[in-house]
């Protein structure tokens, strides 16, 4: 039975839309659990949230900025999943870090924990294929969705692979390199999101370097939607708040819903 | 027989693995399968003896220091890795990688560097074989080791700053590894060090093998038999792994010496970071601890995931050293014997001089993986003009 970030995906495109996932750094300053809210009365479908990690290889400066200044007012995995359960946001939320944070609390324990705070999905981006098996073992006992990354490098074979263990939907790699605002849209976004869709009959989103409402009309052509970080994050680094990253996601949620 | 290799996932024990993005899958399965290809191909590997041996100056010597072995109670000997072209060992590896990338039609080789001396050795080899090069330092240690950098900017390399978390070696590896997501069709990630997703712990330890045999062979011309104790410095391993290789399958004690800020084995937990499962030095959250160690090269705060392999089976340990007992050991060297040790391998002499009681009568071989002129500027910091 597909689980709640799955549902949420699949009834987005039965109804003929785009799907919208947005990023927030977890611990982000004071309101960032309000921010969570907004962004979802703003119309994205699934939250991530980012639990920051002190060496995070998939991201670029924006999201290393966040993450360490969440580290630095003393945010852990522990005190974001507390403020987590308290959210109340009224779509899925899938958690994103990195490995070590779940293989230092161990595995079972940490699944239990997301499942505890109320969080449905997770990603971990320095877990490639070959080595999620522990990882899936323990999310799938508890009815976690491990969300995977296809990445514009893999064959079609391994991408058929990697959309076979994914849950919750394809997080389909948009270019080569990390997380971050590009000028323009890469090729690559399309042409991922439309080898995955050859391949699989999960929701295909396409993030890593979707930073505007226009690529991101554009990166969901070939696909079911997109994944927004880094130009998320940059709101909430900039102050805007709650009211003004909401803002942000509204004028993501208007285009798609205008393509 | 040496070292076994690892499982094909890439393990060693419950060490080692492949833990990087998506992205860089395809990349690693590239190289592990064109190194294998290579090292069993005669041509490549007469092209990288040959260069070993006319280019980086191999074999390296094996120096009986007899004024130092009086002075310590034991029989020293020390394997003179400093005198390799570019100033260590790390040349070992990076000819071997160079030839590799070239082999693989990658036009660019990225690395990251802690000393420099990495750095330095990947902006020769570039410089030999044609290559473009772009080199990853933390800001802290561009600071501390600025002839170094000046070194690479000869060579024609790029040198980029990282400044993020700790601006050490940990952080120019993150930055080195974010440059090959974005490059990994046309650039090799040229890896120091004897960590990171498989194959690297495995490849970088075959390509440092050389020193190994050697070494064996050297002592026993000397010594007549296999030495009691062999010593390195570790910081991911590279040099330490090299020299153990040699004498794995012999009674010879091996001891692997971490600076006191940067002991992964000594007082780590097993963590996953940069690519492979090893002991790592982690908050209780699975966030990484910034090491802290006078030695660029060994402010690192993981290690190889073989050493945290040969540590918890029981076949190496693993000491550490203080600054300040380093920084000793650096002076001791250079007055009793006339050779200037880097402070990496100054940290090997430092356990070697602080554990004389227990090491009397014994002989030691220990790996001096390179020179100390990148250090010298540093040391004139902490010791003032007169060095003493
Ligand atoms: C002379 C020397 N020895 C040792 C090291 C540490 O590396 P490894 O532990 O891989 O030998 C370095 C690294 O910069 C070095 O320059």
């Amino acid at each position: 039975m597909p689980g709640p970030v799955e549902t949420a995906l699949r009834n987005r495109r039965a109804a003929g839309g785009k799907a919208l996932v947005a990023y927030v750094t977890g611990g982000l300053g004071d309101d960032w659990t309000d921010t969570v809210r907004a962004v979802a009365d703003a119309g994205a479908d699934v939250i991530e949230i980012g639990v920051p990690f002190s060496d995070p290889v998939m991201d670029g400066p924006t999201i290393q900025a966040a993450n360490d200044r969440a580290l630095a007012s003393g945010a852990t995995p522990t005190s974001i999943l507390d403020q987590v359960r308290g959210i109340d946001a009224g779509v899925p939320l899938a958690v994103m870090t990195y490995y070590n944070i779940a293989f230092r609390a161990g595995l079972e324990r940490f699944a239990a924990s997301l499942v505890d705070a109320g969080v449905s999905g997770c990603i971990l981006p320095d877990l490639p294929l070959e080595e999620t098996g522990p990882w899936v073992e323990a999310a799938d006992d508890v009815g976690i969705e491990t969300i995977l990354l296809a990445a514009p490098t893999a064959s079609d074979e391994r991408l058929s692979r990697v959309c076979a263990r994914s849950r919750g939907f394809v997080y389909g790699v948009g270019l080569l390199g990390v997380t971050g605002v590009r000028a323009e849209l890469a090729a690559s976004a399309s042409i991922i999101a439309a080898r995955l869709k050859q391949v699989t009959d999960l929701p295909v989103l396409v993030g890593v370097g979707v930073g505007t409402p226009g690529q991101a009309v554009e990166a969901s052509a070939a696909g079911d939607g997109v994944v927004v970080g880094s130009a998320v994050v940059q709101r909430m680094l900039d102050g805007a708040g709650p009211a003004g990253v909401a803002e942000l996601v509204a004028e993501f949620r208007a285009a798609l819903d205008a393509s | 027989m040496g070292l076994s290799d690892p499982t094909p996932e890439g393990r060693f024990g419950e060490f080692g693995g492949r833990y990087v993005p998506e992205t860089l899958v395809p990349a690693c399965e590239e190289l592990e399968a064109a190194f294998r290809e290579a090292w069993d191909d005669p041509a490549y590997r007469a092209r990288l003896d040959g260069l070993l041996a006319d280019y980086a100056g191999r074999p390296s010597p094996m120096t009986e220091c007899e004024n130092l072995s009086e002075e310590l109670g034991c029989r020293l000997l020390l394997k003179r890795e400093d005198l390799n072209h570019t100033g260590s060992h790390k040349i070992n590896n990076v000819l071997g990688q160079a030839l590799l990338a070239q082999r693989m039609g990658k036009t660019r080789l990225v690395a990251e560097t802690g000393a420099g001396q990495h750095g330095v050795a990947t902006a020769t080899a570039a410089a030999l074989l044609g290559m473009e090069c772009c080199v990853y330092m933390g800001e802290v240690d561009i600071g501390r080791q600025e002839l170094n950098v000046f070194r690479m900017k000869l060579l024609g390399a790029e040198v980029k700053t990282a400044m993020s978390g700790s601006r050490t070696l940990k952080d120019a590896i993150n930055e080195a590894m974010r440059d090959w997501v974005a490059s990994v069709e046309d650039s090799h990630y040229c890896l120091g060090s004897v960590m990171g997703p498989h194959p690297y712990p495995w490849m970088v330890r075959k390509f440092h093998e050389v020193l190994g045999r050697e070494a064996r062979e050297q002592s026993e011309a000397i010594l007549g038999t296999t030495p009691d104790v062999v010593t390195a410095c570790v910081g991911g391993g590279s040099n330490a792994i090299g020299i153990f290789s040699g004498f794995v399958d012999d009674d010879t004690e091996l001891v692997g010496v971490e600076p006191a800020g940067g002991a992964a084995v000594g007082s780590g937990v097993p963590g996953v970071v940069h690519g492979s499962q090893s002991y790592l030095m982690q908050d209780e959250f699975g966030q990484v601890i910034e090491a802290e160690s006078i030695s660029a090269g060994l402010d690192y705060p993981g290690v190889g995931p073989e050493h945290s392999y040969l540590a918890s089976i029981g076949r190496a340990r693993y000491e550490s050293v203080t600054d300040a007992e380093v920084v000793v050991a650096f002076q001791l060297l250079s007055r009793t014997e006339g050779i200037i040790p880097a402070l990496e391998p100054a940290h090997a002499l430092a356990w070697v001089s602080r554990d004389r009681a227990s090491l009397a009568g014994k002989s030691v071989v220990l790996n001096l993986s390179g020179r100390g002129d990148k250090d010298v500027a540093q040391m004139m910091d902490i010791l003032g003009g007169e060095g003493q």
